[in-house]
């Protein structure tokens, strides 16, 4: 099974790359752009068959290192 | 008096801080990350600057794993003192002994240059030689300086004078470098025994060499 792990900032914590790769798509003339957020997508290949299983396994992996949660949020997705 | 300084892979700043540390009088002991444990007599723990693991996934998020880390938690725990500085402060962040994190500067831009700082706090033994309000001359070298906390935590550190230091301009108004939240430079825990900055006052012990503001930043831990 693979797990797709993607991370990024909080809501409410500022994303300066964000921010920047806005403006450049501003000055590229993309308009319809409202917000950007940028983060990180980490790919695992899993020994684990049963998705539960895997899913309270990859959890734990974001909590104690994937992500650092005072700052980020993770979302996973398992294929 | 025995100073502990912590070397990952990665890490740079371990002999610059030994070398503040013995001018000052201290006698210094290096330690690799793979060490269980910490030399008994340590005084003073430091886990020194530099980009321990290159910085992979976030700053000091992969060093908080080292087996020493476990010693490391376990001194803090029971009163030891310890001082990150840096990425040293990035790693103790990540490890929990300190509130809040360290993201990348607002600019994007690896900031390296003199900046100056506000004492907030002195009634801790890191900065007991200064005074609240003093502006001191320290180095700041780093790509994710940008410290945040949320609201609840802010307000919390204040109540508890765990603010030490903020980015300020030479006469003690706020200039910010790298968009922390209130400007911080550096904070300490509530128990006021572990310490973290981004700024170097190891970098600042020599006025022929910029500024030696360092000293009495230093100089406090030996103090006591």
């Amino acid at each position: 099974m693979t797990a797709i792990v993607n991370v990024s900032l909080k809501a409410g914590v500022l994303d300066s790359q964000g921010k920047a790769v806005h403006h450049a798509l501003d000055s590229l003339h993309f308009s319809g752009v409202e917000d950007v957020r940028v983060g990180k997508q980490i790919v695992l290949k899993l020994t684990e068959t049963d998705k539960e299983k895997a899913m309270v396994e990859v959890t734990k992996m974001c909590e104690e290192i994937l992500a650092n949660t005072v700052i980020e949020d993770y979302k996973i997705e398992l294929i | 008096m025995k100073v502990t300084i912590l070397q990952f892979p990665g890490t740079n700043c371990e002999y610059d801080t030994q070398h503040a540390f013995e001018e000052l009088g201290a006698t210094t002991e290096i330690v690799w990350h793979k060490s269980e444990t910490i030399p008994a007599d340590t005084k003073l723990l430091v886990v020194a600057g530099g980009f321990s693991y290159g910085d992979y996934l976030r700053s000091g998020a992969i060093a908080k794993f080292s087996p020493v880390m476990k010693a490391v938690a376990e001194y803090a725990n029971n009163g030891g003192k310890v001082l990150g500085i840096c990425n040293g402060f990035q790693v103790l962040t990540e490890a929990g002994l300190l509130p809040g994190a360290l993201k990348r500067n607002d600019g994007l831009h690896f900031i390296s240059k003199h900046h100056t700082l506000k004492v907030e706090n002195n009634d801790n033994i890191f900065l007991e030689k200064l005074n609240k309000g003093d502006v001191v001359n320290i180095p700041i070298a780093h790509h994710d300086g940008n410290y945040f906390i949320d609201p609840d935590g802010l307000k919390e550190l204040y109540a508890n004078n765990q603010v030490l230091l903020t980015y300020s301009d030479e006469e003690g108004s706020v200039q910010n470098p790298n968009g922390s939240v209130d400007s911080i430079a550096g904070v300490c825990n509530k128990n006021k025994n572990v310490f973290g900055l981004m700024p170097h006052p190891e970098r600042a012990m020599e006025a022929i060499l910029g500024s030696d503001d360092g000293v009495k930043m230093l100089e406090g831990f030996l103090a006591s």
